[in-house]
Formats: C-alpha cells, structure tokens, sequence
C-alpha cells in the first residue's frame, strides 16, 4: 500500500466559549481563546490517501482530483472564514483543532472514491497540531 | 477514527556520548565526536502525543493549560540549558543518546493525569529524529 499526502493551508478566525459556562469559568478554562472578539491562525492541513496505485495511471489517486475536493469541501468552506459563525458544519461546536480535523475528516472521508482517507493532520500552528486517522478493525487506530 | 493531539516543545543541552564499561579506544570508535571529554549541545525539539476522547464540554482532548505546565515541570525544567550527564539523575548512569532522552521524557510525561501518553519524538537536530510510543515502552 502507499500513502500521498497533499498539503493546504487555510487562515480562519474562531474563539472558545462554552455558553454553559460562567464568564469566569470560560476564562478559566480557555484563556486568551476566550477573547469574545476572536482571533486567527494559518492553519495547515495534511491530508493523506492511502491505496494500491491504479496500474494503468500508477497513481492511488490523482493529486488534481484531491486538489479540487480540498478545494471544493475545505478551502470553500473554511478559508478567511470566522469558524464560530461561518461554518454550519461547527455549529454549537467549540472550534477547537480537535473538532476542526474531525468535521473535516467527515467532509472528505464520503468524497474519496478512489483508495482510502487515511490521516487528516491539521495543523494550527507549527507547535500543535491534531491527528485523526483510520481506525483499526479492533477500534485501536492505526500507528500515526 | 481516532483522534490524537501533538504539542511541539524545545530546549537546548548539552551532553557527551560515554560508556564507562567500554575503553577510551572504544568510546572513540563508536560515539566519535560525541565522545568529546568536554561534550557539546544540540536544540532538541520535542513532540508530545496524547489521545483520548474529547471532552464535549471543551472541545478538547487535552488543555494546553494543563499540558504545557505539565511538560515544563516534569521536563523542560530539567532539561532545557542543562548539561543532561551532570544535571538530569538519570543519565549518571545511562548514555544521553536521544534514544535514551526519548524512554526517559516517556517515562517522566507518562503520568499526565488529562490523557494518555501515545508517543514522544525528539528531532536532535534537522536531520535526526527519534520516537518512542506507547506500545514500545516497557
């Protein structure tokens, strides 16, 4: 099997806040993300295929056709975009990169048709970043 | 899926490859340069990987507010501008190779109350890195 990654990059603006909570206990809990007025990151997203290349093209999946789906399901949706109001994907969602990588995982997951979605790893800063990948048949998850 | 959240830290140390059950002739030939008397320094980049569920409350797996005061207390406290063979206990006796650092910053991080430890990995310099997970740590 072989994996391709392609790489994008988004800059979007959120802030945290959960509305169950008191003022206090969200400043508590998510600090400086709790700034009501947001605030913004260049996000990078890897995302990775995993198949057997096709042998008529040698390719698992071709790069444009992963370009335009990133494009059309990510980019579309999320790029200069404030991730608390805009994306009706993370709606009642706290925008977190946890969350943000798994709505993007449910985005993409139904659009590759050809080999399998096998890692998404977004990126919020060169310093944090969150993976979601396949899990294994026994639910463990595959080795990042 | 299975979702898992990595945090990028850094410190600077130094340390000297030694075996002292080994002779200088031999220290020589395997450590080379690392073997210099004096020792030398690196910038170590160190990636710390927690899984668990996300706390639907959060969003989170884990609050860097709970992550990066753990990590600076149990690692980066006693690593970073350190001399790892004469400051961090564990390497009287271990040789500091980043294999070594990588099970011992496991050993120290494993505790981490919020989440569980999945892997840590160490970039020794741009062109080396070294990992440890979970299922190798014993």
């Amino acid at each position: 099997m072989i994996r391709i990654t392609r790489k994008v990059e988004f800059s979007a603006s959120h802030f945290y806040n959960n509305p169950n909570f008191s003022l206090e206990e969200n400043r508590r809990v998510f600090g400086k993300c709790n700034n009501p007025h947001g605030h913004g990151h260049n996000y990078t997203l890897e995302v990775t295929i995993a198949g057997e290349p096709d042998p008529a093209t040698g390719m698992v999946l071709d790069l444009k056709e992963l370009k335009d789906i990133l494009q059309r399901e990510v980019m579309d949706r999320m790029d200069h975009r404030h991730l608390n109001y805009e994306v009706p994907e993370l709606a009642g969602k706290i925008p977190t990169c946890e969350n943000i990588a798994t709505v993007i995982w449910q985005l993409l997951e139904p659009k590759i048709t050809r080999g399998k979605l096998d890692r998404v790893r977004l990126y919020e800063s060169p310093s944090l970043f969150v993976d979601c990948t396949a899990a294994s048949p026994d639910g463990a998850g595959r080795r990042a | 899926m299975k979702l898992s959240l990595t945090r990028r830290y850094d410190f600077a140390a130094s340390h000297r490859l030694h075996a002292p059950q080994l002779s200088e002739e031999e220290n020589q030939r395997i450590y080379g340069k690392c073997n210099n008397p004096y020792g030398h320094g690196h910038n170590y980049a160190l990636e710390v990987t927690v899984t668990g569920p996300v706390d639907p409350s959060t969003g989170m797996i884990a609050n860097l507010g709970d992550l990066d005061p753990f990590v600076e207390r149990e690692v980066l406290a006693a690593f970073d501008h350190k001399n790892l063979n004469e400051e961090v206990a564990e390497f009287k006796a271990v040789v500091p190779t980043t294999e070594n650092v990588c099970r011992e910053i496991f050993r120290l991080l494993q505790n981490f109350p919020a989440a569980r430890l999945e892997r840590v990995r160490i970039e020794e310099t741009s062109k080396n890195s070294f990992e440890i997970g979970v299922e190798d740590f014993a």
